[in-house]
């Protein structure tokens, strides 16, 4: 009598990669129920058109790859992709703005590397990137967000922008977000104290979008409770963020914005739940993970601060993509029975 | 349950895995009925092959040797009953991959009889030398019988050097399903207890701790009612929090004595000495009674068996005779392991015979994990998991990409093959066989070394005697010339010499002669 053979262990856990995937992009449904909300029809099509593009860029380079299409399509780490980038981008993005941004992300980023697992770059991250450098006016000119946005732009005018770029009766609604308008405005030589007297700021000030940013910690803190990512990434990044923008705002409150500001604008909770958090292109050690992201923090201060780009969170999770082969090597946990390592 | 508090230390990683354990508890141990035929493997510990020193054909009592250890990393094997030796050959055996090895079949005639077999015994075993006691457990065939098989008279053999300070009973049986330790410490305690008294006796040690899981306190109990009567006060119960594998023997250390087993050393380096529970009751019965290791608790289990139990089984008992006893299987036998799911082996024939590493007999109809394994996507889930500490998600890199150096230089030989990482990995990926075909390949790649250093040893010596050779041969060449040269000049001179000596002797002659020829003549 012969019997199935299988080496140890035989017991498997519950976890696997798309029930891991499916919890994050539940954790992004409040946040960007509210960007539905601000920005109505313009992060509706922002959203299908990432996914789709995702889909079929994912299908096709499988195809080409070889490579099993369904359950790696099933692994929906393209839909979270796509996502990201969707609710990164400017709301009523144009539809090709969007499909280059996907084909950098899922076609260069990823695949072009080997796909999922084996990318060094966080793939949502290049195709913004990507396309801040390449089309720096369409990627930061945000609408102003407005309750209930869909009583004030029809489907009809959404349709006409994103995919004929015809902007009818629209003027009027399209502004900087707070983080651009800081920058500009500190670029003309102006106090916080006045810019913040001529526009919404501040959580109860009426600012969208420290609402959103509240909306994606409070899915963050969903994930962590989940145990779907954990505490590290999202902790460290904060604190690297917050401490430099707290030691700056304690020097010159007039010249440097809070870091309540920082924590609350921009990306920068997103980046730090959802972005940063990317297990494939983040640092893999529990102390390399606290290394890896307080850089993104810092990173992202100072390019927010001092670069030529309003928000930074996608240059600084690059730039720190690059050093995780370092981390990881200098990080190495101290094994049972070993000597201490470097840093572990 | 009287228990001294006592400071545990937290292990990292570990997992709370599903324990299925109250099935296989809820009837006290049994024996069962001899089998038709005992296949009785010689290698059962980890270490030399003892040699066979019986005949087919022959009778043999129960407890007879069989076959006797020829170094010290071995260990007697033995008779489990009395009968007919039928056959010495290789047959199925419990291994990774199906191997076959040899074994000795043995007829039981059904007597169990011990005839004049046992060993000497030693009830009164503090007053003889410690040095007499392990040569009885080594003569007796004990061995780890927590999984690891190691002969236990190498355990206990004290190195003046590295005194022991602390003997840990490890009855923590972390794994699934396992319940033959728990079993026995409810059963056995007495005698557990009397074991580890004895291995007291041989390595002196301060304090003996017994460490147990926390999800049995029945056996809590029971062990510390037998301390109690034996009243000893160096020994000690030990509840330990449920996690696995807080069981392993490295881990178990660390959680009772906050110190590690230095990587590539042996717990003697930290004056410790771990041995499971039935180690202690068997070597009791050695020392004490004078019976060889010739049978053990074994769980009957899972869903593939009627009636899941612990049955003390004698060595050589095949397991489908085995299950034919716990009730008989179910239609959901499909997969049959010895130990438990996560660090057992899977088993490939009902004639497998229970040897001395099978705590668990495991039936289910858990097939292969058929999800197919996806890239891993460095979750870093494994590296919370792993209770070493290790980065498995490197270590599978490394093997895959087969860079041996990178794996041994992450630890990868510190690896307990626990599969906590891959219980975990989201990928499924199976990462304890690459770690398993890393460290085969490493250690075939040093074996080879060590061959060909050998080799090239012996060419180099090789090379060397037979220059030594030829130098030795044109040394002598020479000296033979030489000699040859100095030896025909002498030889003329010589020859010269006898000639003018003869001519002389002749002349002298004639002169005597003719001096005196008639008295010569
Ligand atoms: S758990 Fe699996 S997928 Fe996650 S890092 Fe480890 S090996 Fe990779
Ligand atoms: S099998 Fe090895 S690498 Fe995996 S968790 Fe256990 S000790 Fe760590």
């Amino acid at each position: 009598m012969i019997f199935n053979k299988r080496t140890s262990p035989v017991a498997t856990g519950k976890a696997d990669v798309s029930t891991l995937m499916q919890q994050v992009l539940y954790a992004l449904i409040p946040g960007t129920l509210l960007l539905v909300w601000f920005f109505g029809w313009g992060m509706i099509t922002n959203w299908v058109l990432a996914i789709g593009f995702a889909l079929l860029f994912e299908a096709i380079m499988l195809k080409l790859r070889q490579r099993p299409i369904e359950p790696f399509l099933m692994d929906y780490s393209a839909v979270l992709t796509a996502w990201l980038l969707a609710v990164a981008m400017p709301a009523f993005s144009p539809w090709w703005l969007i499909a280059v941004a996907m084909l950098f992300a899922i076609v260069i980023a990823k695949h072009l590397y080997g796909g999922l697992g084996y990318n060094p770059f966080n793939p949502a991250m290049v195709g913004y990137a990507a396309m801040l450098v390449s089309y720096p006016v369409q990627m930061t000119i945000w609408p102003e967000p407005v309750h209930f946005s869909f009583a004030h732009i029809g489907a009809d005018q959404a349709f006409q922008k994103v995919f004929w770029g015809i902007n009818t009766g629209w003027d009027a609604l399209s502004g900087a977000t707070p983080l651009d308008a800081v920058k500009v405005n500190l670029g003309l030589h102006k106090t916080l104290e006045e810019i913040y007297a001529s526009g919404h700021f501040g959580l109860f000030g009426g600012d969208a979008w420290a609402w959103i940013n509240l909306a994606w910690l409070a899915g963050g803190l969903w994930m962590i409770q989940r145990k779907v990512i954990s505490w590290h990434i999202p902790v460290a990044l904060l604190a690297g963020l917050g401490g430099i923008a707290t030691i700056f705002w304690l020097v010159n409150p007039q010249l440097y914005a809070s870091p309540l500001f920082h924590l609350l604008g921009g990306a920068a909770m997103l980046g730090a739940f959802f972005i940063a958090t990317d297990p494939v292109s983040a640092s893999t050690t529990p102390m390399g993970k606290l290394i890896y992201a307080a850089g993104i923090g810092l990173f992202t201060y100072i390019i927010r601060t001092w670069g030529g780009y309003p928000d930074a969170i996608a240059f600084a999770v690059l730039i720190m993509n690059m050093a995780v082969p370092l981390i990881d090597y200098y990080t190495q946990p101290r094994v049972y029975g070993t000597k201490r390592g470097w840093l572990g | 349950m009287i228990q001294t508090l006592r400071k545990l230390w937290r292990n990292p990683g570990g997992l709370h895995l599903d324990e299925n354990k109250d099935v296989s508890t809820q009837c006290p141990s049994r024996q069962i009925p001899l089998a038709a035929q005992l296949v009785i493997p010689l290698l059962q510990h980890a270490g030399d092959k003892p040699k066979v020193v019986a005949n087919v054909g022959a009778y043999v009592y129960k407890g007879q040797t069989l076959a006797v250890a020829q170094s010290n990393n071995s260990v007697n094997v033995h008779a489990t009953t009395s009968g007919t030796i039928s056959a010495i050959e290789p047959r199925p055996v419990a291994h990774p991959s199906g191997l076959h090895d040899l074994c000795v079949v043995l007829i039981p005639d059904g007597k169990d009889d011990w005839g004049d077999a046992r060993l000497p015994t030693y009830p009164n075993y503090t007053e003889i030398d410690p040095a007499i006691l392990r040569q009885q457990v080594k003569a007796a065939g004990v061995v780890g019988m927590g999984g690891a098989v190691f002969p236990s008279a190498v355990k206990l053999n004290v190195r003046p050097d590295k005194p022991i300070r602390t003997l840990i009973l490890n009855g923590a049986e972390c794994e699934p399903y396992i319940t033959c330790d728990d079993m026995l410490m409810r059963e056995q305690a007495a005698e557990i207890v009397a074991g580890a008294q004895v291995m007291m006796h041989i390595v002196k040690p301060q304090e003996c701790l017994i460490g147990v899981e926390d999800n049995k306190p029945l056996a809590i109990a029971a062990m510390q009612a037998a301390i109690t009567a034996a009243q000893d006060s160096r020994i000690q119960v030990v509840a330990v929090p449920t996690i696995y594998p807080s069981g392993g023997a490295k881990q178990l250390t660390f959680i009772l004595t906050g110190k590690e087993v230095p990587s590539g050393g042996r717990s003697s380096d930290i004056g410790v000495l771990c041995n499971n529970v039935a180690t202690a009751r068997a070597i009791y019965h050695a020392v004490v009674h004078g019976e060889p290791s010739l049978s053990r608790y074994v769980t009957v289990t899972g869903n593939g068996i009627a009636q899941p139990c612990n049955l003390e089984i004698p060595f050589g008992t095949p397991i489908s005779h085995v299950a034919a006893h716990a009730g008989g299987t179910t239609p959901q036998a499909k997969r049959w392991r010895m130990g438990g799911p996560m660090m057992g082996i899977t088993l490939h024939d009902a004639a497998t015979p229970v040897v001395k590493a099978m705590n668990c007999l495991l039936v289910n109809d858990e097939l292969e994990n058929t999800q197919p394994a996806m890239p891993c996507i460095r979750c870093g889930r494994c590296t919370d998991a792993c209770p070493t500490s290790l980065l498995p998600q490197q270590l599978y890199w490394f093997a895959r990409a087969k860079e041996f150096d990178k794996a041994k230089t992450h630890h990868l030989s510190d690896c307990i093959e626990c599969g906590c990482c891959e219980y975990v990995c989201p990928s499924h990926i199976p990462l304890v066989d690459y770690y398993r075909f890393a460290k085969a390949e490493i250690r075939t790649e040093r074996e080879a070394k060590v061959k060909a250093d050998l080799a090239r040893e012996r060419h180099e010596f090789h090379q060397e005697r037979l220059e030594r050779a030829k130098r030795e041969k044109a040394e002598k060449l020479a000296k033979h010339k030489e000699q040859a040269q100095t030896n025909t000049d002498d030889g003329k001179k010589a020859a010269i010499q006898a000639a003018l000596e003869r001519a002389k002797a002749k002349k002298a002659e004639a002169a005597a002669s003719t001096t005196s020829g008639d008295t010569a003549a």
